[in-house]
Order: C-alpha cells, then structure tokens, then sequence
C-alpha cells in the first residue's frame, strides 16, 4: 500500500474493509460512499431500471387490450340482446316468429348434456389420473399412454363429433340423443380433466404420502384419505373448466345430431335434443336483425350459465380448501 | 477384535448382509448389525454414508424408492422382513417411523394422531388412545384445549413431536427416526431428545443423526458408516472417548466429513 | 442422556467427589490423631484405607472425562467438571501425604521418645481446618471463605519454617535425634503440602463460582483486567 500499482495482469483483490474516506475539506458536506474498489461492474442501474419500467408497462398494455377487447364484446352482446330477455324467451319454443321465439329446448338440452357429461367424465378422468400417477409402473406402456393424452388434448372438436357419430350414434345404436352427445362431450374433454387432475395430484407433497405409508396404510388407503382430499380442489376446479369449455362447443353436437329445428323439450336421455350454441348459430343464420338480437340474447344466458358454472368451482374449490 | 459390538441381552432388530442398491450403486453395502430391545441405536456418519437408506431398510421404506434393490436379510424378532409372504403394511405398523421434515397432515391434530388406528382398525377408545399419545409424545399440556384445530398451525418442534405421537399411536414396537431434530431450533431439539430418553423405556430406538453431540448425548449404542459400510458399532461411550478405528476417530474429531 | 439426566450425573459426580472429600479429611485426621498418639494401629488403617480414596480418583476421572465427551458442557457445567477432575486429583494427593504421616508414625514408636513439637500440634490445627473448610467452601460455593482460607497459608509456611530450623538445631545438637528429627520433619513437610492441597481446592472454587483464575497469585500479580 506505498503507492505502487499493480501491473495490468494482476488482479486487484477487494479489501475486505473499505478504508475511511478522506476528510472532506471544511464547510463541504462528505462525499457520497462509494466502493471505489469496484471498477470490475457497470452496473448502470438506472438504465437498468428503466428497461424494467419499459417492460411493466408493455405487460400492461397487453393486459389492457385483452379486458378492452372482453368488455367491447360484452357490451355488444348486452346492447343487442338485453331487451330480448324476458321470461317468455327463457321459457317459450322456437319460431319462425321473433315475438314468440325462446331458447327454453335449447336451455334444457344444454342442461342435460352438461350433467350427464360431468357424470360420465369425472370418474373416468380421475380414475386415469389417479392411475397413471400412484399406482402405473413407469415403463414404456405408461408413457406411451401419457403422451398420447396430452397429444388427444389438442384434437380438433370436430373430429371428436365425427368419432361420437359412428361410435355412439351408430355403433352403440344411440341415435341422435342426449346421450350420445355426452358421450361424445365427455371424450372432448377426457384429456384436459385428465391432465388437470393429474397435476392437483402431483401437487400433493410426496411428504404426505410417505406418512401415511409409515403408518402402515396400504397405497389405496394413502390415496383416498390422504392424497385425494387434498387433490380433489384441484381436481374440482379442472373438471369445471373443462365443463365450461364443452358447454360451448357446436361443431361435435352438431355432428352427433342436435336438431336445428326443435318443437319439444327432451326428457330422456335417449331423447333428441339441441344445446344453446347451436340455437345461437341457427339464430345468427338468419337474415333478420332481429333474430340477430335474439342469438345475443341466448349468448347473454350462455354466459350467465357459464359464470355460475365457474362460481360452482370457485365455491367448492373454497369449501374444500377451507378446512385446513 | 472386531470393530463391531456383539449386544447382551435380547435383541429386537438384525440385518444380516443387507445391501441396497440404486439402480447399480450400492449405497448399503453388506450391514451385519444387532440392535437391542429398548435401548437407542444412533447412525452416524458423513453425508452419503448410506444412514438413512439403511434405517429404512428396517421398515421397507426402500420397496417406495424406484429403482431401489434390497439383498440380505432384516430380522425383527426372529423373522425377514424381507421373507416371502410378508407384508410391508404390516412391518410398517409394528415399526413405525418419524422423518427429517415435520409432515403432519393437513387435518386436525386429532385426526393426525387418529389416523393410524382407525386405518389398523382400533376397537377401542380412540380419544383416549389420542390422549396417550399426545402424553407420551410430551404434546398434551400444549394442544388439550385445540385438538381441532389445524396441525398446521403448530410450531415445527410441536408438529415434530405430534409426528411421534402419530407414530406412537398404533403401538409400535420399534420407532426409526431419520434426523428428527435436524429441521428444528435448538429449544425443540433440546425437546426432542428428553422425548427419546423418555421412549427408550418402552420402545426400541433407531435414530440417524449427522449431529455427533446429539448421537453421544442421546444414544446407548452408536454405529459409525461410511460408503455404505459399518466402520465402528459399539458402547457410545466407548465410541466417543476411545473409538478402534481411525476413521471414526478421524471423524469424530472432525477432520473429516 | 439430555439436560434433566446430564444434572442427575453432575449431581452424582459432586455427591461422589463429597464422599472422597470425607474419606481424605478422615485419613488426615486419623493419620495426625495416630502421630499424637503414637498409635500404631490407627496409622496401619489409614494406610489400608487409601485404596478407596485412589479408586474414587479413578471413577471420578473416568466419569469427567466421559461427561465431557458425551454431553459438551459449558460454561459452569463445564467448570464444575475441570475443578472436580482437579480436586480429586488434589484430594488423592492428600490421602497420600496422610499415609506418609501415617508410615511415619511407626519409625517414631521406634525411636527414643520425642516430643512433638507445638509448632507441629499448631500445622495439624491448621491444616486439617484449612481442609475441612475447603472442601466446605467448595461446597457451598463460598468464594469469601476460600479466599480467607488462601490467607492462612503464609502462617502455615510460617510454621513449616521454624519447624525446620528447630529440628535442625535438636539434630546438630544431638545425631542419635537425626533419624526422629527427619521424620518429624517429613511430617511438617506433608503437613504443609496438605495446607497447599487444601488452598488448591479453594483456587478451584473460585474459579468455579465466578469463571476467576486466582492461582500461583494470579490476583495479585494481575493488571486491573476485564472479567472473562
């Protein structure tokens, strides 16, 4: 420290305690702290921060877009089709007469779909979870199987309607019922339960297995009072969503044999039937404004239904969670 | 002299050449070991010396570890656990285990403690088997007005000893514990192991610990391994103050490990 | 072994390093009472009995040396471990030097009769109070009366000194006294090891009690330091 400087090949080790900074001269307030040692770093902090910003800013930018986007449909829907709202819409028949034209088919159609799908689908979609994560050896075959659900996932809608046509329709000798779309529904979204459901699984923690093993619980025993409680939230919510996602969906009831035309309310399962997006694309196919206003309006009750659908999740997903 | 004590008395557990294998690694190789009935048997020993996968060889925790391969023998009171015919449920009641992390389960500190017996089907008063346990895991005075309220919710070290009464709560006869105290502040651990002096009456206790003092304050008998292998069993206070071998000498005065 | 039953072995440690304390102050008053008296059969027993004196050595030795292997103690737990290793050690030392008395007792049957000097009554006085209370003070944790203890040493000196000159003075005037002279004189000598032992014991203490070296001087000799 006698004032040489080490030649440009050495390294300049950092002192491990900076040294006093001089006096500054009388009257002057002290200098800043700096490490004066570090000549190593650019640390150029205020660009830094400013790259930062920029980026926040283009987040919510895209944000924005996307709620402006939601809220310009929303509006539009409501302003051609909140008139149309009345109870005898909710409760009449179709017609070729605007004035006396209601969607209740069309709600009651969709309301059996959506309930025998989700009876259909959730058992058959936590049952594969359940087996590919706890009990399936992780040999080839499984993931063979595993692979291919995620690939069925991605599927087009439509195809799954041509595959419930000749299966359910005409192999299984359904006809063009309730029944068969569920079934076929409940194929469409088999993947996206099944994975959702594997994933709340996997976020059990393997801690909480393992305690249940050491107490001498057999596998079956650690799933259904360990895993699956803590899993079924999870589960719940994905299963849902998927619901959501079928309730909407046109192209593979249409396939499956929803009637465009429908002058009775179905009962029975095997009975025909038609779901409201295809009412809405019936609607929308007409010329007049006026049933434009009237595809709104059912758009509207979709909507409706698919916000109380998603409060269901909310709900149970709480009421599970509650607890602990 | 064999670095390796021969135990008086009865004894509860003995592995007979036990290897465990990963995959191709041995990461137990060839334990010949005798443990007690009633005492406590610590396992020390560097990172890696294979500790833990030899505890849970003695309740075939290892059957859940993909890949795992086990040869040789474990006996407990005369037969193989790993014989055919025999049941890892069955083994896994009788010898009961308390892990490194505290893993109460999500419920009510009744039903943590509750679980066990009701799954091994108990006929008897349950509330009053939770209280036992509870007592003897030296939980009760702290959680007897809040046996609803979440496991959750309690300290690590409580949560720690709920796990014991858990464990205790199906009448085990042997408890392994793998680094019980390691997650917690020295108060609990401090707790834990009067706990473990207290059970040593009437259980058999297998502890690992990378700890050394909390092997010599709380053990009877201490096994040091390293890579798999059983360097020194004997007396803890032999160990500790007179070791036979170099390498546990090595490594209890710390220059290596 | 954890904290309730480490304090279960420190008070089985103390309790055994009292029964040694007992058995040593016994065998210095045994031993002194045997030279009064010039009873030969008393002096045999404190001979016979020192191996029990030197077995507790061994055990209390034994036992420190496994406590501080297995328990890591500190601080006073730690101190109260180092000065009972040392105490017994000083202890077993004092078992001995009664055993020279005790030995010495035969040789002044034997020879022709010789007054024990007061000044010798005076150290037995002395020593064996100095022990008593040291062990005493250990005990009870009294720093003021070990203390006090270590200052009655120099009259003990004192003593050892003119009992020296006037032995050699009964020695050069009469040689058939030499071989009583030298043995009174190992007497004085054991004695006033004893009073050394004793104020060893108390250094211990203090040490013990307030973590304070005192030893060799070590007050007296030291700069005004701060208290470790």
């Amino acid at each position: 420290m006698s004032g040489e400087r080490p030649g440009p090949d050495v390294r300049v080790p950092r002192p491990s305690v900076a040294r006093a900074p001089e006096a500054p001269p009388a009257g002057e307030p002290p200098p800043a702290p700096t490490n004066r040692n570090d000549d190593r770093f650019d640390v150029r902090l205020r660009a830094r921060a400013r790259f930062g910003t920029v980026f926040a800013v283009l987040c919510f930018l895209a944000t924005l877009i996307g709620v402006l986007v939601l809220a310009a449909l929303l509006v539009d829907i409501f302003r051609d089709g909140f008139h149309r709202l009345t109870p005898a819409f909710l409760n009449g028949m179709p017609s070729r007469f605007v004035e006396r034209a209601g969607i209740k088919p069309a709600l009651v159609g969709s309301a059996w779909v959506m309930v025998l799908t989700a009876i259909v689908s959730f058992p058959l979609g936590v049952g594969t979870a359940i087996w590919l994560e706890e009990y399936a050896p992780n040999n080839r075959f499984t993931r063979i199987v595993q692979t291919n659900i995620a690939n069925l996932a991605g599927v087009p809608s439509i195809v799954y309607g041509i595959l419930g046509l000749t299966l359910f329709v005409r192999g299984f000798a359904l006809g063009r019922s309730i029944l068969a779309a569920a079934f076929t529904l409940s194929l469409l979204i088999l993947p996206v339960v099944i994975i959702a459901s594997q994933e709340a699984i996997k976020a059990v923690p393997n801690s909480i297995r393992l305690g249940a093993y050491a107490l001498g619980a057999t596998r079956w025993e650690a799933i259904r009072y360990q895993v699956f409680p803590l899993a079924l939230p999870g589960i719940m919510t994905g299963t849902i969503l998927a619901l959501s996602r079928a309730i909407g969906e046109a192209a593979p009831v249409i396939m499956v044999g929803a009637l465009g035309f429908i002058s009775f309310v179905p009962t029975r399962p095997l009975d025909g039937f038609t779901v409201i997006p295809f009412q809405i694309f019936s609607w929308v196919s007409r010329p007049q404004v006026a049933f434009q206003e009237l595809a709104a309006a059912a758009s509207i009750v979709l909507l409706a239904l698919l916000l109380t659908m998603n409060a269901a999740a909310i709900w149970l997903r709480n009421r599970y969670t509650r607890k602990f | 002299m064999s670095a390796i004590h021969v135990p008086a008395g009865p004894i509860e557990l003995e592995s007979r050449a036990l290897s465990v294998y990963y995959g191709g690694t041995p990461a137990v190789r060839d334990v010949s070991i005798q443990i007690p009935d009633r005492k406590v048997v610590a396992f020390i020993g560097p990172s890696g010396c294979g500790k833990s996968t030899l505890l849970r060889c003695f309740n075939r925790m290892n059957d859940l570890v993909p890949g795992a391969r086990v040869t040789g023998e474990a006996i407990f009171q005369g037969q193989n656990l790993y014989g055919t015919g025999v049941d890892p449920v069955d083994v896994r009641r009788r010898i009961g285990m308390v892990f490194q992390k505290p893993n109460p389960f999500p419920k009510s500190i009744y039903d943590n403690v509750a679980f066990g017996p009701r799954i091994n089907g108990y006929r008897d008063d349950l509330d009053q088997l939770v209280e036992h346990s509870l007592r003897q895991a030296a939980l009760w005075d702290e959680v007897k007005d809040r046996l609803d309220d979440s496991a959750l919710a309690l300290s690590g070290g409580q949560q720690q000893r709920l796990c014991i009464a858990r464990a205790l709560a199906v009448a085990p006869e042997v408890l392994l514990m793998d680094e019980p105290a390691s997650a917690l502040d020295p108060i609990a651990t401090q707790k834990i192991e009067e706990l473990i002096y207290e059970l040593k009456q009437n259980y058999t206790v297998v502890i690992v610990t990378h700890n050394m003092q909390q092997a010599a304050r709380v053990s009877d008998l201490t096994a040091f391994l390293y890579l798999g292998s059983v360097v020194e069993y004997g007396p803890t206070q032999t160990l500790f103050t007179n070791p036979r071998e170099e390498r546990t000498e090595a490594y209890i005065t710390g220059r290596f490990g | 072994m954890t904290h309730r039953h480490f304090q279960d072995e420190l008070d089985a440690l103390k309790a055994r390093l009292v029964a040694m304390a007992g058995l040593a102050e016994e065998a210095v008053r045994s031993a002194v009472t045997a030279l009064l008296e010039r009873n030969e059969a008393m002096a045999k027993s404190v001979v016979s009995r020192d191996n029990a004196i030197d077995d507790l050595e061994i055990q209390i030795e034994e036992t420190c040396v496994s406590l501080l292997a297995l328990q890591q103690p500190m601080a006073r737990d730690l101190r109260l471990i180092t000065a009972a290793m040392k105490i017994s050690g000083d202890l077993e030392r004092v078992g001995d030097h009664a055993v020279n008395i005790a030995e010495a007792v035969h040789w002044l049957i034997e020879s022709p009769l010789f007054p024990v000097l007061p000044e010798i009554e005076e150290m037995v006085r002395l020593s064996t109070a100095m022990l008593r209370d040291a062990l005493d003070a250990f005990i009870r944790g009294d720093t003021a009366l070990a203390r006090e203890i270590l200052k009655r040493d120099d009259r003990v000196d004192e003593l050892h000194e003119n009992t020296f000159r006037i032995l050699l003075t009964h020695m050069m005037e009469d040689p058939r006294k030499i071989s009583a002279g030298m043995d009174l004189l190992l007497v004085s000598g054991n004695l006033e090891r004893i009073a050394d032992l004793a104020t060893n014991i108390c250094e211990e203490g203090i040490y013990l009690v307030e973590g304070r070296v005192v030893k060799h001087h070590a007050e007296e000799r030291a700069q005004p330091a701060p208290t470790g």
